[in-house]
């Protein structure tokens, strides 16, 4: 058993055992947590696998950043546990068959596997790990590869995808915007271009007779 | 002797056991190496802030109050930890270790000079942005766990606040990298070596990014004038406000370790990193005391808006964030790019690392 071997058992308990407890927590934000921590978990596998790119994109996109407002919301909601619990009967029907299909389905796909080149070479190579054989390649490293075919072959989808998340962001906005009137609001751009002249005036009023001019 | 050094700079993988043992034993080095310039860089902040207000700081502790951090330690590890009734304990007691192990994680991938890195990645940059943008984990855990409102609220300023600073930040290092054309933190230093010291450090081509991606920095870690998580006016102390003792203390070192990794980023991405400003024989050879220096730089350059500067209002915050350095960000993201296409002999020269 070399170092990358235990690391992979290590990772893919802590997946398995906190993607069990994401279910099995009676609170949500704990289920939240143990989510994050499964995401995490799933890096460190995808770093083993030589997908150093793929795992910091896990890190950053989905727990720095959807796992952080998907916590915030929950955090927020006030939810009644005991009612959940009551559901449980009511979803069984329906739920039991959805869950009997994902398994079949998930078991026919294990069924199939084949395992990548990588992780033979790792076999072979007991102190290899997939990393450091796409590190010790010549060729364009984790990063570069995916830029080259994402950015050459595949742009049209890019862009797609990239469209399709703007029309969606577009559409949150508008779902939720609602200007509301008479409110007062600050707006920066006046105060900064706020000068001298047309701020304030000097005045000098006569004794007894006040003032007179733009500032009455 | 030389058994010892190269035992402890080269990790013999051959020997699982004995790689990892020096992995370990590099990874302790700096961890205490870090420890103990905090305890000073805490010492300077505050004398820096004092002398701005013309106070004298800490001076009782030990030549020149030399020893006050170490003092405050002890104060804090010898005090009792209360936990609030109807907190989550679970929760509560694990959100300041999360912030003390992350703020010590993203140092792995720093490069201090010339090979002298823990863990030389391919991917080093965004390792380092993925640790930042973890952060905020602590603070939200914290701030929900001690089941209070005003630490509920702070964590949940800080959430947002971190996320918006994230995005800005995040076009900045883009903008570096593009220049760069690597991820990798050892290469984006040796990038601004083409023979001409400091003329060559990003922070000339990248001026407003360079002022853009300090002040989302002070943002990133709420520091003042962006500390509104833990605004005492508002909120008492935030987040932290049922802290007490060995739990404060590590919520604080972790802020402090995430100010310095912070300008340790700041270094690495505009300053030249452990390259000195002027390229000439005793002065390049340097290059621990020049990294040093610089982020030393930077930590002064927070003590003193700190010191300075009054604390933002939360709308004024956020629209600084979304409806200037993004855009900002991004049109000089589309610059450079467009720069770079139009003028392939700009490209080769700022990418000229690759060739040697």
């Amino acid at each position: 058993m070399n170092f990358a071997e235990i690391m992979f058992y290590i990772f893919a308990t802590l997946t398995i055992g906190s993607g069990l407890m994401v279910i099995f927590s009676r609170n949500p934000v704990h289920s939240v947590l143990f989510l994050i921590f499964a995401f995490i978990n799933t890096a460190g596998l995808f770093v083993l696998m030589g997908a150093e790119y793929l795992a910091m994109l896990l890190v950053v996109v989905y727990v720095g950043a959807v796992a952080v407002l998907f916590l915030f919301v929950v955090m927020m909601l006030d939810i009644d546990f005991a009612e959940l619990k009551g559901g449980m009967v009511k979803i069984a029907p329906l739920g039991v068959p959805v869950a009997v299909a994902l398994l079949v389905e998930l078991g026919l796909v294990v069924g199939t596997w084949a395992f990548p080149k990588n992780a033979e070479l790792a076999r072979v190579h007991p102190y290899f790990t997939g990393a450091e054989t796409s590190a010790v390649l010549d060729g364009p490293n984790n990063t570069e590869a995916l830029g080259l075919i994402l950015y050459t072959d595949y742009v049209h989808y890019f862009q797609i995808a990239g469209m399709i998340l703007l029309v969606a962001m577009i559409g949150a906005i508008l779902l939720t915007f609602r200007e509301r009137k008479g409110i007062k609001k600050q707006d920066v751009a006046a105060q900064v271009g706020r000068n001298r002249e047309d701020s304030y005036e000097i005045l000098r009023p006569a004794s007894g007779e006040g003032i007179k001019g733009k500032g009455a | 002797m030389e058994a010892i050094w190269t035992f402890l700079s080269e990790r013999n993988w051959d020997a699982p056991l004995m790689g990892a043992l020096t992995t370990a034993l590099q990874t302790l080095g700096l961890m205490i190496v870090l420890l103990i310039a905090l305890a000073f860089l805490l010492l300077f902040d505050r004398k820096v802030w004092a002398a701005v207000q013309m106070r004298k700081g800490p001076n009782v502790v030990g030549a020149f109050g030399l020893l006050q951090s170490f003092a405050d330690f002890f104060k804090f590890v010898l005090k009792e930890i209360i936990v609030p009734s109807g907190a989550d304990k679970a929760v509560f007691l694990l959100a300041p270790f999360i912030s003390f192990v992350l703020a010590f994680i993203g140092w792995a991938v720093v490069p201090v000079a010339q090979g002298w890195v823990i863990s030389d990645i391919n991917v080093g940059i965004l390792y380092l942005f993925a640790v930042s943008s973890l952060g905020v984990y602590g603070i939200i855990m914290g701030g929900w766990a001690s089941n209070s409102k005003y630490p509920f609220l702070g964590s949940l300023r800080s959430a947002a606040q971190m996320i918006s600073y994230e995005v800005s930040l995040g076009f900045i290092i883009i903008s570096v990298i593009l220049l760069v054309g690597s991820l990798n933190l050892t290469d984006i230093v040796n990038s601004q070596d083409r023979g001409q010291g400091m003329l060559n450090w990003h922070f000339i081509p990248l001026f407003p990014l360079f002022v853009m991606f300090f002040i989302s920095a002070l943002a990133e870690t709420n520091r003042p004038p962006f500390d509104l998580p833990e605004a005492e006016s508002e909120l008492v102390a935030g987040y932290q406000v049922e802290y007490s003792s060995t739990a404060y203390l590590l919520f604080m070192i972790g802020e402090y370790l995430n100010i310095v990794l912070m300008g340790a980023m700041t270094t690495i991405l505009f300053l030249g990193g452990w390259k000195s400003p002027i390229d000439i024989a005793p002065l390049n050879q340097l290059g621990l005391f020049w990294f040093g220096a610089k982020v030393v730089f930077i930590f002064f350059l927070f003590a003193m808006v700190k010191a300075i500067v009054p604390r933002y209002r939360y709308d004024q915050l956020m629209r600084i964030g979304w409806k200037l350095f993004l855009p900002t960000s991004i049109a000089y993201l589309i610059g450079v790019a467009g720069l770079m296409l139009l003028f392939p002999g700009l490209a080769d020269w700022f990418q000229s690392w690759r060739a040697g």
